[in-house]
């Protein structure tokens, strides 16, 4: 068990030496720069992967591994934990980063310094806030997170991110401030940091402790509501979607969503049915937040003509969603939220990549970005003789984009149809429908209609009124993580089957609190002379 | 003593939230590390003010744990201070490149019109 253990160090410790690595390599070579940061990222989505085989294997309840530290007892020392959620989401994260390297790898890599690394560091951030058992180390590692954004939000320096960073990095340091004030008061009302711990000690607090762990977790969730983009907290998410590097948006798409499964985990573990008189604490907000988001990221995306504009509502609108479905307190319908969560990140995160493909239909547009590729010495006349340019480079635009927008939208027959689908008729199985649901049923439906409309006027402007005699040159290297992407959502539905039971079986354990404390609680420090 | 730190936090905090509302990038960085400073003597206070307290022991023998201060806050405090400092660096870069890049200092990289009647 212990030496099993060990992989839970992987996700963090292979990107921080990797990262580290990679400062030393000159950025001439920035081939071999690519090479390594790529065998990094794959050898992460095999790491993924393995974690999420291991939890599989428990086939009774406990399927969490729990990594101790420095071979602390919980909840002393610093606690890694890993579950079959917290594996979905390595898994999903890998997937992303995968395809946002490999299509960074023909010009964005070379537009700035010091890429390979922040790519590294974010990845560690991501996977140490997925796998941590400690609210503290979970500030750590979204910094180091964030921190990491903040470099790539600005690679490629120009006017407008420059712009967007300072906006980003001023809401997020805020952000970070609420962050360490919920912590202070969560540390002050329940004297400990654990996460199991804490969620043991929730039903016995008293009132006057319970009020101030109330506050502080209201507090606590402004800052990762601001991060999963919830109306009114959200302004930020389109601008900086917007001026960010095509393969950084997709990684922000990502980032956004593990603001998503931290409210997740936080809300089962200190809200969830063993929590006494605190559970169910925020549902109504997270609900009438989550619907509000919803509709704002509907107007937004009607009004968006840019394909990163569209992206950028599109998120907003998934995270209302998926917020919305949190704040429905129904166990029933956390597994289909599952698989909306994963097949809207990957839709998402194609299109933002997509998005700059299409974009070169216009080359004029594109006059800001010429000059940062002459101020970084990129060669693009040369570069693009040499790669290997595909044929039908429009076929191909019009195919994956006309994908994406089918699984953003919901419609048959890709995953995003499967998802909505599951949550429909989860929440019409009910025998009483709320008014909330009702609400739901009503917005998520308008979010397809919106998103259709959007998406045709798109395509109508993109390809068939363009007017471009000599179709875009696109390289190997940059269509193929599109399609991989893709894939992934195409075997969503052809495994719609086996997934859902996954996410079933996952779902139910991460609801399963007393389970959670018992496992990481009782996990021996192991024993010998050490 | 708590009445006297209690007032000086909420002093900190109404000022840094005053300076990010204003327009200029480099009242905003003030504001934050105002706001950096209240929250880290903040976090300081869970831990219940004492006088004369060690926050550790180096003897291995029982101790009373009345003699001694909670440890915990310090040390979230340290960290909360150098990941504070290590941001408002890169936040001081990013304002002084746009500064150079859109020559205002106006957090939305450009001046409000001013209408004159």
């Amino acid at each position: 068990m212990s030496e099993l253990g060990h992989i839970l160090t992987f996700p963090i410790l292979i990107p921080l030496v990797v990262g580290a690595v990679l400062i030393l390599i000159n950025e001439r070579y920035h081939r071999l720069k690519f090479a390594v940061n790529m065998l990094s990222t794959l050898s992460l989505l095999v790491v993924s992967i393995v974690l999420l085989l291991i939890t599989e294997q428990h086939t009774e309840v406990t399927s969490q591994v729990v990594y101790l530290a420095a071979n602390w007892q919980a909840p002393f020392g610093i606690v890694l934990v890993a579950d079959r959620l917290s594996a979905i989401m390595l898994v999903l994260t890998a997937v992303v980063a995968n395809g946002a390297l490999l299509f960074s790898f023909s010009r964005w890599a070379q537009v700035g310094v010091h890429f390979h690394t922040l790519f590294q560091l974010l990845l560690m951030g991501i996977h140490g806030a997925l796998l941590t058992g400690d609210i503290f180390n979970l500030f750590v590692f979204f910094e180091i997170m964030l921190a990491a954004s903040y470099g790539l939000l600005l690679h490629g320096y120009n006017v407008v991110r420059v712009r967007a960073g300072l906006q980003y990095i001023t809401i997020n340091l805020i952000a970070s401030v609420f962050f360490l004030i919920g912590i202070a008061l969560i540390y002050a009302a329940a004297g400990s940091l654990n996460l199991a711990d804490i969620a043991a000690l929730v039903s016995t607090l008293d009132d006057s402790s319970r009020s101030l762990f109330h506050t502080g977790a209201a507090v606590l969730a402004v800052a990762f509501l601001t991060k999963s983009a919830m109306w009114p907290l959200g302004f930020w998410l389109p601008n900086a979607y917007t001026a960010a590097a095509p393969p950084v948006t997709a990684l922000l798409v990502v980032l956004t969503k593990i603001g998503i499964y931290v409210v997740l985990r936080l809300y089962l573990l200190f809200f969830g049915d063993h929590a006494g008189a605190s559970a169910g604490f925020g549902t109504g907000l997270l609900l009438y937040g989550g619907l509000l988001t919803m509709a704002y990221g509907i107007i937004g995306l009607i009004a968006s003509q840019e394909s990163n504009r569209i992206a950028s509502y599109s998120a907003i609108v998934s995270s209302g969603t998926l917020l919305a479905l949190i704040g429905m307190n129904n166990p029933a319908v956390l597994s289909s939220m599952l698989f909306y969560l994963i097949s809207s990140t990957l839709a998402v995160a194609a299109f933002a990549l997509l998005s700059e493909l299409i974009s070169r239909i216009y080359p004029t547009r594109n006059q800001v970005l010429a000059i940062t590729f002459e101020a970084f010495e990129v060669d693009e006349t040369h570069d693009v003789s040499s790669g290997y340019v595909i044929p039908a480079a429009m076929a191909f635009l019009g195919l994956s984009g006309m994908a994406c927008a089918l699984i953003i939208a919901g419609l048959p027959p890709l995953s995003g149809f499967v998802a909505k689908f599951a949550m429909l008729h989860q929440l019409l199985q009910a025998e009483t429908i709320t008014l909330a649901a009702w609400m739901f049923l009503i917005l998520i439906i308008s979010a397809g209609l919106g998103s259709i409309i959007t998406f045709v006027r798109f395509g109508i402007r993109s390809f068939w009124a363009s007017h471009r005699e000599t179709p875009p040159l696109l390289k190997l290297t940059e269509v193929a993580p599109i399609i991989v992407i893709l894939m992934v959502c195409v075997g969503l539905v052809v495994f719609a089957g086996p997934i859902f039971e996954l996410l079933e079986r996952t779902m139910s354990e991460a609801s399963n609190t007393p389970m959670y404390i018992e496992r990481v609680l009782g996990q021996p420090a192991t024993g010998g002379n050490a | 003593m708590e009445f006297i730190l209690a007032i000086a936090i909420g002093i900190l905090f109404a000022s840094g939230i005053w300076l990010i509302l204003r327009p200029r990038s480099f009242q905003v960085i003030i504001g934050l590390m105002l706001l950096s400073y209240a929250t880290n003597l903040f976090i300081f206070i869970t831990g219940k003010l004492a006088i004369d307290k060690p926050a550790f022991t180096v003897t291995s023998d029982a101790v009373e744990m009345a003699q001694f201060t909670d440890p915990l806050p310090q040390a979230l405090v340290l960290t909360a201070i150098v990941i504070g400092f290590a941001t408002t660096a890169l936040y001081l870069v990013v304002l002084l490149g746009s500064r150079g890049l859109t020559g205002t200092d106006h957090v939305d990289g450009k001046e409000r019109e001013v209408t004159h009647e």
